[in-house]
């Protein structure tokens, strides 16, 4: 067993099904996919156009209803049945859990620094600490240098990195990343993954990421194959090395 | 973090344009109204202007403004014995066209008596008309400056006495003169005609005719009461000012106040349409930005704060403009326009409204939104 694997999961997805329509017009998205994602952990959904695996990420994100089964997240029960346990989804999201987009998604009208203080004053962090820590971040992930850009003067690796340290300013110990690199060259998709890397083992955060890009399939640690709803198979890295 | 104003100053150019075209808009829309309520009370001013309470014209007709009216001199003096009549005085009005700086002026000329009811309210440059003849007060929107000598009829007056806002319904300024003056300019024919109706026996009729009689009342009087004793003279009419003055705004000037009073109705739905689609446009451009801001915890207060604040600054700043703009050209309109604080303040609460609604209509949809389409491409 891998050490990550020695902790609790940070997200288990029990037995988790997602249909839309219903009678002849059913689309099943989602057939009983359970999924353990541990500290530490950068794991992969794979899969072509249709598996599955963004419906996958938008129910661990807490922003699509699932049509049956269970989820904790960072030891919560939140789902059970295919029915939420918790009211404030919009609250959860906040306390626990980071996004990661294909095209960085800053708020254009709002500088780098601004872009992730403004998570903090969503949470209820007062502007100083918000802003305080916002810097921290960026000097982190090595925009420092960049915390009065806007979004708009910033180099696409730039703008992921300040979406990275948006993504970490409440300290989610999830993060959910869609393409993160799709957007970036092979360099600049590698200092990402190594920043991702980086995230999870400090910060025993558990980072899954949709994605296509297979310059980067040899930075997860697991890959969890998806078709037609179906979770195929889990690939561990270290299969990989020894295939 | 004010989101609203964040965007506003990070699209200034572009928000201060939109300010600026709404403001446009706002400011013809209160140009609109101001005109409106100058068409009013440029109608009751002249009506006004005598501070009387009661008005005796010609039997069977609404004189002297809606329909002509002509009485007899003398009447003046059977009036202000009537039980409850302070004092009353005679008045002729009477447009005429003049040549004066190179070019046409039309005047609005009242003629009256000096020290009774009639004559200009208020004098803001010069004096008052001291002698019987050839001496005249001029409106300042005649373009008239004192001292001014202008031909009217066949003799030359000379502008003694400037007085301000004293216009006719149809906006000509007015000039007041002596009551001889303006009778021998109405009433008085060239002598080539005089000739001829000399030549045919119906010379020599007297010119001591005026339009109307006003008459000023006792504080305990009736005016109703006084009005009622001078019906009973089967030559003459009475009219009170109140009547007078409903007269004038639904009669005289109704039709041209209903055209722009639809015209400016119909301005206003416009604005808000426009208003409406400016921050439902300012919204729909910001779901990628809403949907993200939803995905990383957003409450919805959050988003509706930035779309209402945004659409309220739209509209007050607009608003300002627009104000600014009509309050320092509006003395550069050809006929007043009459800004009361009541009316703008009505057009600053619909503007208000308007925008609130619009706003409701950008909230909708950035309700809707779902914070999964912030994911992907």
């Amino acid at each position: 067993m891998d050490s990550a694997q020695s902790f609790p999961p940070l997200v288990r997805v029990e037995r988790v099904s997602k249909h839309f329509g219903e009678g002849e017009a059913r689309v099943d998205a989602l057939r009983d996919v359970s999924i353990d994602v541990h500290p530490g952990e950068v794991v992969a959904l794979l899969g072509p156009s249709g598996s599955g695996k963004t419906t996958l990420l938008n129910v661990i994100g807490c922003i699509l209803d699932p049509s049956d089964g269970a989820m904790e997240l960072d030891g919560e029960l939140v789902l059970e049945h295919g029915r939420w346990l918790r009211s404030d989804l919009r609250q959860l999201r906040l306390d626990k859990i980071g996004f990661i987009f294909q095209f960085h998604n800053l708020i254009p009208f709002l500088d780098a620094t601004d872009n992730v203080a403004l998570v903090l004053q969503l949470a209820g962090t007062d502007a100083q600490a918000a802003r305080a820590r916002a810097l921290e971040l960026l000097e982190y992930l090595e925009v420092g240098h960049r915390r009065n850009a806007m979004p708009a003067k910033l180099s696409g690796g730039e703008a992921q990195r300040v979406a990275i340290a948006r993504a970490l300013a409440n300290r989610p110990r999830i993060i959910l990343a869609d393409e993160p690199t799709a957007a970036l060259d092979s360099k600049r998709a590698g200092i990402v993954m190594d920043l991702l890397r980086k995230v999870a083992v400090e910060q025993q955060a558990a980072i899954i990421a949709v994605t296509h890009d297979e310059k980067i399939f040899d930075r997860f640690d697991r890959i969890f194959h998806l078709r037609d709803g179906w979770l195929l198979s889990e690939e561990s890295a270290s299969r990989r090395v020894g295939a | 973090m004010n989101l609203a104003y964040r965007d506003i100053r990070h699209n200034l150019f572009r928000f201060v344009l939109t300010c600026l075209g709404l403001g446009l808009l706002l400011g013809v829309v209160l140009a609109m109204i101001g005109i409106y309520k100058g068409l009013v009370v440029d109608a009751l001013t002249i009506a006004r202007s005598p501070d009387v309470n009661v008005w005796v014209v010609e039997a069977n007709t609404r004189g002297p403004f809606a329909e002509a009216s002509r009485i007899p001199g003398d009447t003046r003096e059977a009036i202000a014995r009537i039980a409850g009549v302070s004092s009353a005085g005679s008045i002729t009005y009477q447009t005429v066209e003049a040549e004066h700086g190179g070019g046409k002026l039309r005047l609005y000329v009242i003629g009256s008596e000096p020290g009774r009811p009639g004559g200009p309210p208020e004098i803001v440059d010069g004096r008052h008309i001291g002698r019987s003849h050839y001496e005249l007060v001029a409106d300042r929107s005649s373009g008239l400056s004192l001292g001014a000598r202008i031909r009217l009829g066949r003799n030359m007056f000379e502008v003694v006495g400037l007085t301000r806002h004293q216009v006719a319904s149809g906006g000509d300024p007015a000039v007041f003169m002596t009551l001889p003056d303006a009778q021998k300019l109405q009433f008085e024919l060239a002598p080539p005609a005089a000739r001829v109706q000399m030549a045919r026996g119906v010379g020599g009729a007297s010119r001591d005719t005026v339009n109307a009689v006003v008459a000023r009342l006792q504080p305990d009087a009736s005016a109703d009461a006084v009005a009622a004793a001078i019906h009973r003279w089967k030559h003459l009419a009475a009219i009170t000012q109140e009547a007078q003055e409903l007269i004038l705004t639904r009669s005289l000037v109704d039709r041209a106040r209903r055209q722009i009073g639809l015209f400016t109705t119909l301005l206003l739905i416009v604005s808000a349409v426009i208003i409406a689609l400016i921050i439902y446009t300012m919204t729909m451009e910001k779901l990628k930005q809403i949907a993200t801001l939803k995905l990383i915890g957003a409450a919805d207060r959050t988003i509706i704060a930035m779309i209402v604040q945004q659409a309220l600054a739209l509209g007050f700043i607009g608003f300002a403009i627009g104000a600014a703009l009509i309050v320092n050209i509006k003395d550069y309109f050809p006929r007043r326009v009459v800004l009361e604080v009541d009316n703008v303040m009505v057009l600053g609460l619909i503007v208000f409204a308007v925008c609130l609604i619009a706003s409701g209509l950008g909230v909708r949809a950035a309700l809707k939104v779902d914070p999964a389409t912030a994911l992907g491409g």
